[in-house]
Formats: structure tokens, sequence, C-alpha cells
């Protein structure tokens, strides 16, 4: 009885700080602007399947490059296929992929680098050298590589994104860590004789949590970012599904004429990753830390 | 001071090690071999035999590794497979078009975004800082083919003042790329622009906050000495890091724009090896960028090393 009291307060301070740090973020136009759009992209790309006016793969010979209208918004693609049916269902593709992606990163780089600042020494060395080299091949480059060895499937997409933006991720939780971990608490906890995992669980976690949370959040746009410059490039995921990037790439060529088929995807895309950015650096400022001096890695 | 430049250039060789290592492991376990790549559905019997014995894929990996290296050391990175000739000769004119298009490019952006940067932060929260953050934070955010896109659909398409698409040869002269370059150089500098000016500005106001800056205005000092003697160096100097690391970030965003603009460059190169499977290119080109990247930090390391005075006394710097 006495525990569960305990537990349940604890669960409702967390909720409260939860609700105490979006405050913070909306008290500020540009947060407050951030989380609108995120908000609108999430709720657009759950409902997406069901108010769809059309199919998002049908292909028709007589509806070919219309001109936005009543029927068609945003009109046309060169299959005849409607841009707005593709437009609001590429979010839930671009959502899906990123969201996970960005979880498996989170996960690996936090624990791989919270691992490397508590153990140090060799192990720590070698782990960094190794992740060092694998920061210093362009991204594009490494991205290709895993898609043409392994295919063009979301279940490729996701730990393939997840792993590779994970690296920078264990950089930051590593350093978290190294400030951690020279706190009096920790030195006591390991007086008091508690092992390992318990420190990791319950000393190290609560306090480098914030900054590998931020980092998180602005690597969800950059994820976004390269997502999309795969599809883009055609090495994303395959078509006829629904995607921004695919959609551009398609319409590119026909633009001088349809402009509308590329217009759509880029709203789409660049509102969605502003959206990210502004919601992020809002959690970093209402966090207490600043990112600005970093650099994009 | 000696020790610590040095130890640095052998970090970075150590690093070129890791990424030789792992694209040569990346490119080992890809599915099929350069040989059935190659012959395609006439891989089998003799013709599968005489392949694998030309191109020396018979003999274990680590040796191949071995001798793979140590051409690599003396410039020799064999042949591509879908051109049939040396990688070399295939690398060089791409080279020089990307080495073009990306010293434009920095020499267009760096000026311009610590003047950018220097404004902002002087002016902070006033409207100049508004207007050119909120521009900044735009141009920096948007994927790079996104904004080449729309570049070439007003400039080149609604307003007709540039060609949109760049259709020279990959052995182009200098004058002939500098006409085509200007929308390439507008879409890759606007990028790389934003992120220096962005970094600029948070340095500049954090020399700004300090003691001694601080100091100096209750000297006396008037403002614009004040910010040329003591801010600008000062604030300058952290920049450079992550200056560098901004433009081997941007690597990335290269390629991206030059499929865009379809200029044969190197990015285009990455493209293209890859779609053909061209796998010794690709490993060519992985060395050469992850070089880059390497290259990059090391001269920012050092010339940070250089301009600071309190670094010189240092040993070793974590």
């Amino acid at each position: 009885m006495q525990s569960n009291l305990v537990t349940d307060d604890k669960q409702k301070n967390k909720l409260e700080k939860a609700f105490e740090i979006l405050k913070t973020m909306a008290s500020k136009p540009s947060g407050l602007i951030g989380l609108t759009i995120v908000l609108f992209h999430v709720v657009l790309a759950l409902i997406s399947p069901y108010i769809a006016p059309y199919d998002y793969k049908a292909i028709s010979p007589n509806t070919m490059l219309l001109a936005p209208s009543a029927e068609h918004w945003f009109g046309t693609d060169s299959l005849g296929r409607d841009v707005f049916t593709r437009t609001i269902l590429g979010g839930r593709t671009a959502l899906t992929v990123t969201f996970f992606g960005s979880l498996i990163a989170l996960l690996w780089g936090g624990l791989l680098g919270i691992f490397c600042g508590l153990v140090g020494g060799k192990i720590d060395d070698v782990v960094m050298r190794v992740v060092d080299a694998f920061l210093s091949i362009p991204w594009i480059l490494a991205m290709l590589l895993i898609v043409s060895l392994l295919g063009t499937s979301t279940e490729v997409l996701i730990p393939a994104l997840g792993f590779f933006y994970g690296k920078g991720i264990v950089r930051v939780a590593r350093a978290a860590t190294h400030d951690v971990i020279a706190k009096d608490f920790i030195v006591s906890a390991r007086a008091r004789g508690h092992s390992n995992m318990s420190i990791i669980w319950n000393e190290i976690i609560p306090n480098v949590r914030d900054a590998i949370l931020v980092e998180g959040a602005m690597r969800w746009s950059w994820m976004l970012l390269g997502f999309s410059s795969l599809s883009f490039l055609g090495f994303g995921v395959s078509p006829p599904t629904p995607d921004w990037g695919l959609m551009i790439s398609n319409a590119r060529g026909l633009m001088s004429f349809a402009y509308w088929s590329v217009i759509a995807p880029i709203v789409g895309l660049s509102s969605l990753i502003i959206g990210i950015n502004l919601t992020a650096d809002a959690f970093a400022k209402a966090l207490g830390i600043d990112r600005s001096t970093k650099a994009p890695v | 001071m000696l020790l610590l430049i040095l130890k640095r250039i052998g970090l970075g060789l150590i690093t070129l090690f890791i990424v030789s290592l792992i694209t040569f492991v990346g490119v080992e376990v890809l599915p099929g071999d350069a040989c059935t790549t190659y012959l395609e559905r006439e891989a089998y019997g003799a013709a599968l035999d005489a392949c694998i014995k030309r191109l020396g894929l018979d003999v274990p990996a680590y040796e191949r590794y071995l001798d793979w290296a140590s051409n690599v050391m003396r410039g020799d990175f064999g042949y591509s497979l879908s051109g049939e000739m040396p990688i070399n000769e295939v690398l060089g004119p791409r080279v020089k078009n990307s080495l073009v298009l990306a010293s434009v490019s920095i020499l267009i952006g760096i000026p311009l975004a610590i003047v950018l940067g220097i404004i902002t932060a002087l002016w902070r929260d006033k409207l100049p800082d508004i207007m050119i953050s909120t521009i900044t934070i735009f141009s920096m955010t948007i994927p790079e083919f996104i904004s080449a896109t729309l570049l070439i659909l007003i400039v080149a398409i609604w307003l007709g003042w540039l060609p949109g698409i760049v259709i020279i040869p990959s052995d182009a002269t200098f004058y002939e790329l500098l006409s085509n370059i200007i929308l390439p150089v507008v879409a890759i500098s606007m990028i790389m622009t934003a992120h220096m000016a962005r970094m600029v500005r948070s340095s500049v106001i954090q020399v700004m906050a300090s003691d001694y800056v601080q100091m100096a205005i209750l000297k006396g000092v008037p403002y614009w000495k004040m910010v040329f003697r003591h801010v600008l160096p000062n604030a300058l100097l952290p920049a450079i890091n992550v200056v560098a690391l901004t433009i081997a970030w941007l690597l990335g965003g290269v390629v991206v724009t030059e499929v865009v603009f379809n200029y044969p460059g190197l990015g285009r190169l990455v493209i293209e090896s890859i779609s053909n499977r061209d796998l010794p290119v690709v490993q060519a080109l992985a060395i050469i960028l992850a070089s880059i990247y390497v290259g990059i930090n090391l001269i920012a390391d050092l010339m940070t090393l250089m301009l600071n005075p309190r670094l010189k006394s240092l040993q070793i710097r974590k």
C-alpha cells in the first residue's frame, strides 16, 4: 500500500514534469509553431487512410497531369494519380520510418555511449575509434551501400537509418556519462555496493536522459532529411508507395508545365522537417541544453 | 606541440584504415562478387572462372585487401568494371569538377556566413536578427534536393534567367564550368552559409557575455573597436572546428545537389557506380570521401592549434 502510493506519486510527478516541459516549449512562438506543425502531421498521418478521396495507386490515362480543380485539389501526376491523396499519405511513410528509426538510434546509441563512458579504458578507445571511422564515411555513401546490399524495403531502411544516425548519439551519451560519473552520488552508490547495472539504471540514465533525448529529437529531423533524400535518389521506398521524396523525383522532369505535382510534396516535407526542427530546438531550450554551437554530425 | 600534431595525424590515419576495412568488408559481403555482377547471366563455367582469375578473386580475402591497400597507397585504385578503364582516369575530371563546385561555394559561403553571423549576434532579437535567423532556419532545414528543385522551378523555368540543368561533359574546361555552375553553387552555399552563420552567431553572443568584454565596455572602449579587437578573434576561433565538420557533413548534400543539377562531379559518380554495382569505384570513392573528411578536420584542428596561444603550451588536448 505504502509503496503503491509512492509510485503513484512518482508517476504523477513525471506526468506533471512532462506537462511543464510542454508548457515551456509552447510559451515561445517558434516552439508553439513547431509543436502545432508536428501535431498536425501526426494527426493527418493517423487519419489519412480514412479521408483520402482516391486510391493512391489507381493509374488512369484519362486523368493525366490535370491542373488543380474541385475534384483533384492538388491536380494529378503523370500517371493520373491524385496528388492530394498521395501527399497526405506520404506523411505516414515518412513519420513511421523515421520514428522507429530514431527509436532504434536512441536505444543502441544511448546504451553503447553510457557503457563506453562507464567502462572507459581500452574498450572505450577502440569503440570510439570505430565510431569516428563510421562518422567519416559520408552518410549518403554508407546508406547507399547498405540499401544496395539489403534491398529497399522499410524493414531494411528502419534499422539501417537507426544504425547510422545512432553513432552520433554514442558520442553525446558518452560525454554526458563522463560528466555524471565523477559526481559524488555515483561514488557513494559504489560504496553502498550497488552493482554496475543498478548504477546505470538508477543513477546514470536519469541524469543523461535529457541530453540523449534532445540529441534524438535533432536526429529525427536529420533522419527525415536522409530518408527523403534516399527516396529522391531512387534508393528509398519503392514505387508505388506514396512518399514525398519519390513524388518530387518523379514529378521533377515535368514541372515546367505541371508544377502542382511537385509543389504539394515539397510543402509537405518542408513543413514537417521545419516543424520537427523547431520542436527539437524548443525541447532543448526547455531542458536547458544549448545545441546551437554544435556541428551537425 | 609537434607531438600533438603528430598524434592528430596518426589518429586520422587510423580512422582511414578502419574506413578502408569497413568498405572492403562491406563490399565483400555484398551478394555476388564483382564477376557475377559483371557477367550477369553468363556467370557460369569457363567465363566465370576466367573472370575470377583475371580479377584475382581466387586468392583469400585478406591477401586481396593487403594488395588493394598497398595499391591505393601508391595512388592506384585499380580498374572500374563498367567502363573497363583505370579508376584514376574516371575519377580525375570528376574530382576537378567537384573541387570547382565546392571551392566556389566555400569562397562565397564562409565570408557571407561570418558577416551574417556577426550581424545577427550584434543585433540580437532585433529586426535584422529575426529576419536573417528565420531565413537561415528555413534554408538549413529544407533538404538540398527541395531547395535545388525550387531554384530550378523559379529561376530557370518561371523566370528563365539561367539554364536549369547542367549539360556539359565531365571533361569540360574551367570556363565552361563557371557559366553552368551558378545555380548549384547557390543551392550548396545557401545551406552551408545558414549552418555556419548560426554557429558564428552563438559564438559571438557567448563571447559578448564574457567578463573581459564587460570589462572592455566598462573601461570605455569604443563599441566597434571592442567588437573587432576583443570579440571577433575570440569568437571566430572555436567556430573553425565546427565549420570544418559542417563542410564535411555537407559532402552528402553535394551528392544530392549534383544529381539534381546533373552536374558531372564525384557525387553523381557515387550514384552511378552504386546503381551499376561498380564495386571498385565505390571502394575508391569511399576512401576518397573519407580522406576529404579526415583531411578537413585535421586542417581545422591544426589551425585552431596555431591560432590559439593557450593550446600551444598544452601537450595533450582531450
